[in-house]
């Protein structure tokens, strides 16, 4: 048996290479890391660090033979897990050791009821069925925190929120007692009032059952919530580990205070009450029909924006904070028409809810859209100086070549982009990079407003940071109004005057952003802050998202 | 940052003719050998095809005649020119006199293959279908000609490569002619349908609702309809010729694309840099143009080296069916029917066949190497 003090998993100096073609190129780079009984380990870093594929290695579940460990050894309660036979590791797999994915949408399998999911876990190592394994299901969703499990039984997974699948996956991950619970990014991909929730189940179940767990995350708030110990990675090493507390208190190596001080900070632009208005809505209402019948007679409709106003100066920024569902992108989409909506919208005096796409095409130069996902939104197969200067062809065709040439170097460069790059394309370049292009492409065009709908979600940590502070640069300089949309508190807080938060289509609290960071009235916006800075669940809340 | 000096990252930096991307993409298509060279050969078949009157035909390319040039593969001269007695309106100069009256007051050049795809050989050694000239001896070759062996007029330009056929014409020349116009017809049908059919699919895909819900209805009942019988219909009332025939598959091939370009644009339209395009306000066509049309042109030029195929398939068979091209046009069906009606001489069906595999199998080894080309698994890779 294994004692208190030798450690439950070993990691030596282990590699992970991926070959594609002639190339091999090194993801993990002679790691070392143990994991003692009842410990929660975490190994933080940023995208590309090596996190997961560190992770997966454990129980082996690379693309093997792409996937290869040129050193290294992986020792599982004494036995190396890197020699074990398929079968041998498929007894470990699911039983001693289990995981849990980042999207519980995609783990779980759509065809299936969840009790026939948890059941397979149980009948295929513990060989239990029947009475007994309903039992055990029931029991298991019970602890994970489903309200009357008896009943969902039979649920398919779209049947559940993203936060219940969530807790039917670590219900599935209990489900054989494992010693060791990886958890990759269990929490990433939802809202944060359900992520306070599951990691305060994750903890309690952890201190109840004296598990192990090694936990994967980017987001350093977590980390300190909840591991005893991390490790720091960067581009495949591990460049600090040791106890959680030490290392906040006293970082080491220069990329830890990198991460450390990379969260968002700054105050957000001082404005004048005074300023032009640039954009006003009143009574804004985006409805969808919900049609039934033969007759696809409308019976009811999806109210994705229910009745909200709203006013925007010069040089503000407006933020709009909520959890997904709560109809904050349409109202983005809604106010700079590019869907159909009700109410009244006036931009720059003008009142715009009733003019064509046509008729709008003539304010689009003053009024830009920044998307979420810089990935998606530059397409793959323009080059950035097309991609940038294509609105000027649109807006500007009084310019020649050579003038817009100019003019998209100056926006590449405002945006902190070297304009030499500009004949390359998006691929080549940074997730951040190319949410600088997308900027670049947005302020080319010198609008006096811009809808900046989750600019910085898809971004890692610390170039947050770095887009936030080029949004404020820019404001400052050019005196632009924001619409900034987004569910990172954090970064609101850095960047808004004026907050509204949403809930189902509908203003929940609306005022001077201090007023809400500071006083919040209701108790949802309590919650939420509770949830977004101190991973914390508050009283109010339910205990099923 | 040199801002203020963007002249300086002109000279330095060219942009690449081809996108980094597509340079991946003509890589992948060199690395299937197969599918390159099969693009070479069938260029240089294509190509040579087209100069066909170059190569194989009944008329001189240029003749020198009493100290002037004539050239009668472009112009029409009548008999007269060359003979004194000559009455036809124009010169048959495979006629042995005019050839001995070239020999005596100038020079002809001829092509390798004396015979146009229409003209009848006079001199054959055996009742026709005759067997390939290399076949026979010497003496039995220029048996038909009035000097026999010694005759000047018995020699390789005249031979018959793949033998003749069953009204004595020279099955190589047709072969040749055969070849251009089957491609040449599935080259303009796959384009026009290609141009015909992407609009469609562009249009419904990118507007969708009820525009889509209309037409997506009449594509079905469109290509529900049974297009053989109606191909023969047709054939009964016009006159079928080239034109002809490509009009009527026309309205029924376009069909083809729209479903693969209809979905692609569907998918599309929605990514975010369609949206991040609508806000800046490019207006819808060029959205369709720039920014959809290059996601459908994969799929699209995937599929195209298949549909090629498949119209030279199509008026091969018609031709074949005896409801393709009007009699004597140069066709590869014809020829495989006359194999099949005279099994007594093999070359002929040897020879359609020949040509038809050929031709089909370097389009598909290209249509293997383009798949392979656009692959997103290997482009991106």
């Amino acid at each position: 048996m294994i004692g208190m003090s030798e450690p439950l998993l070993d990691i030596d100096e282990l590699s992970v290479a991926f070959t594609q073609g002639d190339v091999t190129s090194t993801a993990v780079d002679r790691i070392s890391f143990d994991i003692k009984k009842g410990e929660t380990v975490a190994l933080v870093g940023e995208s590309g660090s090596g996190k997961s594929v560190s992770a997966l290695s454990i129980l082996k579940l690379l693309p093997y033979p792409a996937a290869s460990h040129p050193s290294g050894k992986i020792k599982f309660m004494g036995k190396d897990m890197l020699s074990l036979s398929g079968d041998e590791l498929r007894k470990v797999r699911g039983n001693d050791v289990t995981m849990i994915f980042q999207e519980p949408m995609t783990s779980l399998n759509p065809l299936h009821t969840i009790e026939k999911q948890i059941t397979e876990v149980l009948s295929l190592h513990k060989g239990m069925s029947g009475t007994a394994a309903r039992n055990r299901v029931i029991e298991l969703l019970q602890q994970v925190g489903i309200r009357d499990p008896e009943k969902r039984l039979g649920a398919f997974p779209h049947q559940m929120s993203g936060g219940q699948r969530q807790r039917v996956m670590i219900a599935m991950a209990l489900a054989n007692e494992p010693r060791l619970l990886i958890a990759d990014e269990p929490t990433t991909a939802l809202d944060v009032t359900v992520q306070a929730q599951i990691l305060e189940l994750l903890a309690k179940l952890q201190k109840e059952k004296g598990l192990s767990m090694l936990f994967i995350t980017h987001d350093l708030g977590i980390v300190r919530r909840i591991s005893d110990r991390c490790c720091v990675m960067q581009k495949g090493k591990i460049v600090e580990q040791g106890k959680t507390e030490d290392i906040f208190a006293a970082p080491e190596h220069a990329y830890t205070k990198h991460l450390l001080s990379a969260e968002p900070k700054g105050k957000p632009t001082p404005t004048d009450g005074d300023a032009p208005t640039i954009l006003e809505a009143q009574d804004m209402k985006v409805w969808f029909p919900i049609k039934k019948g033969l007759l696809r007679k409308t019976v009811d409709h999806v109210k994705a924006v229910d009745g909200i106003s709203l006013k925007l100066r010069q040089g503000q920024t407006l933020g709009i904070v909520g959890e997904s569902g709560s109809g904050k992108t349409t109202l983005g989409l809604a106010l700079t028409r590019l869907i159909s909506s009700q109410g009244s919208i006036s931009f720059v005096g003008k009142d715009i809810h009733d003019y064509s796409f046509k008729r709008m095409r003539g304010l689009r130069d003053q009024m830009q859209v920044v998307f979420q996902d810089p990935y998606g939104s530059l397409s793959p197969r323009m080059s950035v100086s097309e991609i940038v200067g294509e609105g000027l062809s649109i807006h500007r065709s009084d310019l020649t070549q050579s003038e817009r040439d100019e003019l998209v170097v100056h926006a590449l460069a405002e945006t902190g982009l070297d304009p030499e790059t500009r004949h390359r394309y998006p691929h080549e370049f940074s997730g951040g990079q190319r949410q600088r292009i997308a900027i670049a492409r947005a302020i080319v065009l010198e609008p006096k407003f811009i809808m900046l709908d989750e600019p910085t979600s898809a971004l890692d940590m610390s170039v947050q940071a770095q887009v936030v502070d080029l949004l404020r640069d820019l404001q400052q300089k050019r005196g632009l109004a924001y619409m900034f949309i987004s569910h990172d508190l954090k970064v609101v807080r850095a960047l808004a005057n004026e907050v509204i938060v949403m809930r189902n289509g509908t203003v929940v609290e609306q005022g001077s952003s201090d007023a809400i960071f500071e006083t919040p009235e209701t108790d949802y916006t309590k919650a939420l802050m509770a949830a977004a800075f101190d991973i914390r669940t508050t009283k109010s809340e339910l205990v099923e998202p | 940052m040199s801002v203020d000096n963007p002249a300086k990252h002109d000279q330095t930096l060219k942009r690449p003719w081809l996108s980094p991307l597509n340079q991946r993409r003509l890589q992948n298509f060199k690395a299937n050998r197969r599918g390159f060279w099969s693009l070479w050969i069938f260029l240089i078949l294509f190509v040579l095809s087209l100069f066909a009157e170059f190569i194989a035909n009944d008329r001189p390319i240029i003749v020198s005649f009493k100290g002037e040039i004539y050239t009668p593969i472009w112009n029409a001269y009548p008999e007269e020119t060359f003979l004194e007695d000559g009455f036809l309106p124009e010169a048959d100069y495979r006629f042995p006199e005019i050839q001995e009256a070239f020999e005596t007051h100038g020079w002809a050049i001829w092509p390798p293959i004396r015979y146009s795809f229409q003209t009848v050989n006079n001199e054959v050694p055996e009742p026709v279908p005759t067997k390939p000239s290399w076949l026979y001896d010497k003496e039995t070759r220029c048996s038909q000609y009035p000097l026999g062996a010694e005759d000047p007029g018995c020699v390789l330009g005249n031979w018959n490569w793949f033998g003749t056929d069953d009204q004595g014409r020279d099955v190589l020349a047709r072969s040749i002619y055969g070849f251009r116009i089957s491609v040449l017809f599935g080259l303009i049908l796959t384009a026009a349908s290609a141009v015909i059919g992407v609009s469609a699919g562009a249009v419904q895909g990118y507007f969708g609702g009820l525009l889509d819900l209309l037409f997506q209805r009449f594509i079905e009942i469109w290509s529900a309809m049974p297009v053989l019988y109606l191909l023969l219909i047709i054939a009964a009332v016009l006159a079928p010729g080239f034109w002809t025939l490509l009009g009527i598959l026309l309205l029924f091939s376009w069909v083809g694309f729209v479903s693969v370009v209809r979905a692609e644009f569907l998918r599309a339209r929605n990514f975010e840099y369609v949206n991040a395009a609508r806000a800046l306000g490019v207006n819808n066509r060029t959205i369709m143009i720039r920014h959809l049309l290059p996601n459908a042109m994969v799929a699209t030029l995937t599929f195209l080296p298949f549909i090629l195929n498949g119209s030279i398939t199509t008026l091969t068979s018609l031709d074949f069916l005896g409801f393709g091209l009007p009699p004597g046009s140069p066709s590869l069906g014809e020829l495989l029917k006359q194999g099949q009606n005279n099994l007594q001489a093999p070359w002929l069906g040897f020879a359609g066949f020949f040509v038809v595999s050929l031709m089909l199998s370097l389009l598909i080894f290209i249509g293997e190497a383009t798949r392979d080309a656009f692959d997103p698994r290997k482009a991106f890779g």
